[in-house]
């Protein structure tokens, strides 16, 4: 199965991880992509090569963008814009809190979908959504 | 640059942070206020099969490593650092089975912010895949334990400005 029908199949059946499990940076940094109502959820399950500070157990903000950057990808496509994956244009990640040694999960929402480029904003939090660890906001070729 | 200092921040940025040493950073240049690192191709790093393209999440944590690294070098005295905001624009997809080049160079340090930009390459500078803006909080109260690993000196000046 090409790329492309194997997110045609995702979206007919709202299960994302057989797209996941065709890209392999994914797989290696443990982000699962589900779906909770209606809206992409991203877990970046918790790894000792995804720490940054090794005295304060933090998590490497570059994972933070990662998974940041991910969500949205995903919401794009879960979203149906598209039939491959979305060639990101650019992305600014805010840093809030520090990530610490645990699960971390992210949720994406797409503020404007044009003609020619999407732009989508994801959030990132580990206990607490009202407590997010990173946002960031993103441009996509659409 | 000495071969020393680059070793250096091989062994206690590059090695001893764990996300940077699973990517497989290798520092390859330190100098006053800039770094240059190795992003060796894996193709466990591939954010794009059909392409063979790089994540970019891959290219963007690798930048936030070496930006951050820029800071280290341009600071006088070690300390704590953290990111504050990162833009990253990504210029063009990355050719395969390529390593990337990521420079980056901390261009301004203020009392609480020092602000880097940066490129990422394939082998031609001029032609970059990726574009790169960060800036890093400084916490000039707390001495760094990661500034002191990187340092490795209570008086970092004496070897490193020389």
């Amino acid at each position: 199965m090409t790329l492309v029908e194997t997110i045609a199949e995702a979206r007919r059946t709202g299960d994302l991880e057989p797209v996941v499990e065709r890209i392999p940076y994914l797989q290696w940094m443990g982000i699962e992509m589900g779906v909770e109502d209606g809206a992409v959820l991203a877990t970046m399950r918790y790894g000792d090569r995804l720490i940054g500070n090794f005295v304060h157990r933090a998590l490497h903000g570059g994972t933070l963008g990662a998974l940041l950057e991910s969500a949205a990808v995903f919401e794009l496509l879960h979203a149906g814009r598209g039939e491959t994956l979305p060639r990101i244009v650019n992305i600014t990640v805010e840093y809030l809190r520090s990530a610490s040694d645990r699960d971390t999960y992210a949720s994406a929402s797409l503020v404007k979908v044009g003609r020619r480029v999407a732009n989508v904003r994801a959030i990132a939090w580990q206990d607490d959504p009202s407590r997010p660890v990173a946002s960031a906001h993103c441009h996509f070729l659409v | 640059m000495s071969d020393a200092r680059v070793r250096r921040f091989q062994e206690r940025f590059a090695e001893a942070i764990p996300h940077n040493r699973a990517l497989g950073l290798q520092m390859e240049r330190v100098e006053d206020d800039r770094v240059v690192a190795r992003l060796p191709w894996a193709d466990h790093l591939i954010g794009n099969p059909e392409l063979r393209a790089f994540h970019g999440g891959a290219l963007s944590a690798s930048m936030d490593a070496i930006c951050g690294a820029s800071v280290f070098v341009a600071l006088h005295q070690p300390m704590r650092i953290a990111t504050l905001d990162l833009r990253m624009d990504y210029l063009r997809p990355t050719a395969p089975d390529r390593d990337v080049i990521c420079e980056a160079t901390c261009f301004r340090i203020t009392e609480k912010i020092a602000f880097t930009r940066g490129l990422a390459h394939q082998g031609d500078a001029a032609d970059p895949i990726a574009a790169v803006t960060a800036t890093f909080m400084l916490f000039r109260d707390q001495g760094g334990d990661l500034g002191q690993h990187l340092r490795g000196s209570s008086d970092p000046a004496s070897e490193d400005r020389s």
